[in-house]
Formats: C-alpha cells, sequence, structure tokens
C-alpha cells in the first residue's frame, strides 16, 4: 500500500491573529507554527493503514516555504517514510495549490493520497478534492470513519442529522476529519530517526488564480456585554431582556 | 442578460432552508449585477419547495432529475452543476457538508477557484466581491473573484431568506453523462437525532463547567424549552469524550451563527471564541466572574450552572406557555 498525505504549516489554534503591515495577511512574527490539525489524522490514518498492511510506503508532501520542513520533519518523526516539499509561497486560490500537488502526485503512483479536510488558517475546504478532480480520482470528504479493504474503501461523513456513507475504489483521495482517530505523538526515536529520514525539495510555481485577497481585517469588537446579576435570582431578569430587549426568544 | 445559478440541496424529497438563503443571496447578487436567477434543483423525483423558489427570488427553475440523484452523487452532481454554470457569471452554493464537497469539484472542473464559507457577498465593476472568515473567525477576508464563473459558498445561517416575487418557472435541465466514482449507500440517523449546531437558530453550548457528561441533561433540557436549539461542546468535553466531535464549536469543531448562543460552563478560549463570536446574541453562565467568556457575551449571569440553567428552563417553559 501506498500512501501520500498532503500537509499544511498553519498558526497555532491557540493564536490570537494580527494583521500585517501589507493589509492582507497575518503578522507571522512570534506566531507558533504547527502542522494543521486536520492533516494529523491523515498522517495517522497513513501509518495505521501501512502498519495494518504490513508493508509499503508513506510519503507526505507539503507546499510552502523553506519553514515547511520542520512541519515535514513532524510527520516524519510521528512515523512517515519520506518528505517532499514543493516549494512555495503559496497562493490564496486552492485550484493552484491543487495543480501543483496533482502534478507532483500523478506519477507517484499511490493507492490513496490522504488530506485533512480544511486547513484551520484558510477555511478553504478545497484543496483535497480540486487535486482529486485534477487526477479523475474519486473522493470523499471530510472522513470520519474508514474502512479500506480488498482495494475498496468504505467510508462514512458527518452531514447535516446525519451520517453519510459512501464507497469508491483505489486509487482514491481522501480528506479526513476529527472522530478519524487519534494522532500519535512523536517519540524521542521517531525524532531521531526523522532526521535521517530523505526530504526531497522542489521549488514549483504556482499560476496567478482567480482569487485576490482584497484584504484582512480583524472582526468588529462585540459591544461591551454586561453582568445581569448572580446566580439564580438573575433568571427572570434575563429572560426579559432576551425578549424585550434582544428579542431573540 | 447574465445569470446567477443557485444550487439548492434537498434531503428525502424537501429542500432544506439553507437553499432558500442560497437563492436570497443569489437574487441580491444578480440585482447588483444586471442579471437573473437561475435556481437548480438536484434530486430523482418531484421536490417540496421547488414550487417557492421564485418566491426567494428564482426567475427560473432547472431540474435536473436524474434515478442516481436520490442520495447526493458527488460526480454527476458536479459534472450537472458544471454544465448548468456554463456562461453563467456566478455559482452560489450552501457551505452545508454537500455544498462544501461539490463547489471545489466545480471550479476544478471548470478551472476557476471558489471562495468558500462566505459570510457577505457584493459586487464592484462587474466582480463578485465576497467576505469569508479565516482563522476560525479571528480575521476576516475580503477577496475578489477574477474568474468567470465566480464560485461562492455560502455559510448557513448568514442570509436570511427574503422574499422578492420572481416568476420560479420550471425547465428540465438534461443531466449530463458522468462516471460515478463515488457512491452514496446511505444516510444514517445519528446516534441522537439533533439538530445540527451550524444550522439551528439557538444553540446551547457547554464546557467543562458541566463537570460530568451525563449533566449534558441539563442542557438538552434547555435546548428542549426554547424549541428549535441544539446542544453545542467545548472542545475541552469533546476531547474527552463526553459529546461528539459534531458537536464542537471552535477553531477546530464548527463555527456557528444563531440568533442566540448559551455558553454555559464555558471559559472562552480564544479557539472557542473563534467559533461562536458571529451569533447575534451571546449569554454566558459561568461561576468565575474574570472568565473571558464574559467579555463577549451580551448578557451574563455569574452563579453556580446548577442552579441557574434549571430555573432558566423553567422560566423558559413559563415564557412559552404564556404566549
Amino acid at each position: 500500500m501506498k500512501i501520500a498525505v498532503c500537509l499544511k504549516r498553519v498558526p497555532d489554534t491557540t493564536t490570537k491573529i494580527s494583521i500585517a503591515a501589507d493589509g492582507k495577511s497575518i503578522e507571522e512574527g512570534g506566531v507558533k507554527f504547527i502542522p494543521n490539525p486536520y492533516d494529523e489524522f491523515a498522517l495517522e490514518e497513513a501509518i495505521k493503514l501501512k502498519e495494518t498492511a504490513g508493508s509499503g510506503e508513506t510519503v507526505v508532501v507539503s507546499l510552502g516555504g523553506d519553514v515547511a520542513q520542520e512541519t515535514i520533519r513532524t510527520a516524519l518523526a510521528m512515523g512517515i517514510d519520506r518528505g517532499v516539499l514543493l516549494q512555495s509561497p503559496g497562493s490564496a486560490d486552492g485550484l493552484e495549490v491543487a495543480k501543483a500537488l496533482a502534478t507532483e502526485l500523478k506519477a507517484g503512483g499511490f493507492d490513496l493520497i490522504l488530506f485533512g479536510k480544511m486547513a484551520v488558517d484558510d477555511y478553504n475546504h478545497q484543496v483535497g478534492v480540486m487535486t482529486a478532480e485534477l487526477m479523475g480520482l474519486p473522493c470523499i470528504t471530510a472522513v470520519a470513519h474508514l474502512k479500506v479493504s480488498g482495494g475498496a474503501v468504505e467510508a462514512e461523513r458527518e452531514i447535516e442529522g446525519g451520517i453519510e456513507v459512501s464507497t469508491c475504489s483505489l486509487p482514491a483521495v481522501l480528506t479526513c476529519d476529527k472522530g478519524l482517530n487519534t494522532p500519535r505523538l512523536p517519540a524521542l526515536k521517531g525524532i531521531m530517526a526523522a532526521k535521517k529520514k530523505p526530504l526531497e525539495v522542489k521549488p514549483v510555481s504556482l499560476g496567478s488564480g482567480s482569487l485576490t485577497v482584497q484584504s484582512l481585517n480583524l472582526p468588529p469588537e462585540r459591544p461591551a456585554g454586561r453582568i445581569v446579576g448572580e446566580g439564580p435570582d438573575a433568571v427572570v431578569e434575563l429572560v426579559r431582556l432576551l425578549r424585550s430587549e434582544a428579542k431573540v426568544i | 442578460m447574465p445569470t446567477v445559478l443557485a444550487v439548492t440541496e434537498n434531503r428525502t424529497g424537501v429542500l432544506r432552508k439553507v437553499s432558500f438563503e442560497v437563492v436570497t443571496a443569489a437574487r441580491h447578487l444578480a440585482d447588483l449585477l444586471g442579471a437573473t436567477v437561475d435556481a437548480i434543483v438536484l434530486s430523482d423525483g418531484a421536490v417540496t419547495g421547488t414550487e417557492e423558489l421564485g418566491k426567494w427570488g428564482a426567475d427560473r427553475v432547472l431540474l435536473a432529475t436524474h434515478p442516481d440523484f436520490r442520495l447526493y452523487q458527488p460526480d454527476g452532481f458536479a459534472a450537472t452543476v458544471a454544465a448548468a454554470a456554463a456562461g453563467h457569471v456566478a455559482v452560489l452554493l450552501p457551505a452545508s457538508a454537500t455544498g462544501r464537497d461539490l463547489a471545489p469539484r466545480v471550479g476544478a472542473r471548470l478551472g476557476v477557484g471558489c471562495a468558500t464559507d462566505v459570510v457577505g457577498i457584493g459586487a464592484e465593476g462587474g466582480k463578485v466581491l465576497v467576505t469569508r472568515p479565516v482563522y476560525a473567525g479571528k480575521a476576516l477576508q475580503r477577496v475578489r473573484l477574477e474568474g468567470t464563473p465566480a464560485i461562492v459558498s455560502l455559510r448557513p445561517n448568514t442570509v436570511p431568506p427574503a422574499e422578492s416575487g420572481k416568476a420560479g418557472g420550471a425547465e428540465k435541465f438534461d443531466v449530463p453523462p458522468f462516471t460515478a466514482r463515488v457512491t452514496v449507500k446511505e444516510i444514517k440517523a445519528p446516534a441522537q437525532a439533533a439538530l445540527d449546531v451550524t444550522e439551528a437558530p439557538i444553540v446551547v453550548s457547554g464546557g467543562r463547567g458541566l463537570k460530568d457528561p451525563s449533566n449534558f441533561k441539563l442542557l438538552e433540557e434547555l435546548a428542549a424549552a426554547l424549541g428549535t436549539a441544539a446542544v453545542g461542546a467545548s472542545r475541552a468535553v469533546v476531547d474527552a469524550g463526553w459529546r461528539e466531535h459534531g458537536d464542537q464549536v471552535g477553531q477546530t469543531g464548527k463555527t456557528v451563527s444563531p440568533s442566540l448562543y448559551f455558553a454555559v460552563g464555558i471559559s472562552g478560549a480564544i479557539q472557542h471564541l473563534a467559533g461562536m463570536r458571529t451569533a447575534k446574541t451571546i449569554v454566558a453562565i459561568n461561576r468565575d466572574k474574570d472568565a473571558p467568556i464574559f467579555k463577549v457575551a451580551d448578557y451574563g449571569i455569574v452563579g453556580d450552572l446548577f442552579e441557574v440553567v434549571p430555573r432558566l428552563t423553567e422560566e423558559i417553559r413559563k415564557l412559552r406557555a404564556e404566549s
């Protein structure tokens, strides 16, 4: 079983965001970066599937700047066999990123290509499924439960008020949701081994794309609220305010 | 005349509310662009609510009927929407579980990028301009779509359906041939049948302050008293296994914009605030008067939730009984 995982380096979810001088991006100074949390489910699944199969290869592919090498090493420390960095500043247009990934992955002969369901920075939910479309492969998104056997996939994904059960055959692209597994933490032995694992760096250039970010702003502050009171005695006044002032009940 | 395509969504033969939101937003955009609105319905037969699409702003309704469209058929839907979108100025979809899967497929097939999870839509110089939350709502990005069509998915609950009384006459739309690479076999009911937090007008969320998973019963009772309300959860209690991850509100969970949000026993970590700060009205109930949640709450009660919540449920029930 040959499995690729696409990985993005993103700001830690506990980070407070401030806007950079260009007014279009975030100030990166002092920000801690982590592997995209949804991509960690993909990494874990790839490692588990290879362990179950008893043989095969896992490859992590990340598109980003040189700093993404560190994120790739984290994946290698978890147990992925080798890494590829597609060196690029990236694009606001997910389709341009998908094109670069599809070009890289096409020749790889992968049985499975895994992504996180979305990146927690740009919230696009796009690159995985677009990559699949460009490669002409089946794709199931936001997978929270997965069975792979006999060249076929059965996957469950959460939809509003239900669980959608889908099937497809391999090779396939899947995007992973929380609930699929519990990603392992890199052990010391893995961290040492990761330093010696191959990491190939390939510069890529992306097209200009069809989305232009005009500005990035902090959301308007919520107007100061008020403490209605203390304890259960404040409930009557709260209900009155919700009904007569906020008009929401 | 240019046309905006609105992609509707149905389940078991009934249009979902988000369809009317998308048609309303498409109408708004079409009026800015001097365009008309086509609404497309993908199904295996008649869909209740189709006759209402004109009311919400559709000039024309396209019926794309196919025996494989009983449930979502990713490849078939993508082929059909891509064919229907040819020559259109914009395509609007819901940013629902289905829409988030479908929009990028259509984009890839038409060779244009998409703007997903949009909360504001406008136009400038004939181009579509959108506002979308990034970093889980910690920042808002303004994006201009240069490609044609402009593909946009709209976050549920951000555009209230508004009537504009258009004709909405229905026509058959031929589903193009497609290769079904993925098959949706069935939709299973979730462990507990419940309203999704992203679509509920009222969300009652609980955190570590609930102390034990069984105490979520208090929030379920409050939600039931409020009527159409969903129960959400903080990351801490989802990670502890108390609640399903589908209920999680926050940066690694769902972003919600209900008209009323209750944060009960939730301190207000930055990643939780990111997921609910666009709620219209926020109520916080917490023992700790210094909890960050009170900084974003419109109304707060400092106190023991085990005393406050049952009292609140009782008062809401009384109110419901009176009105």
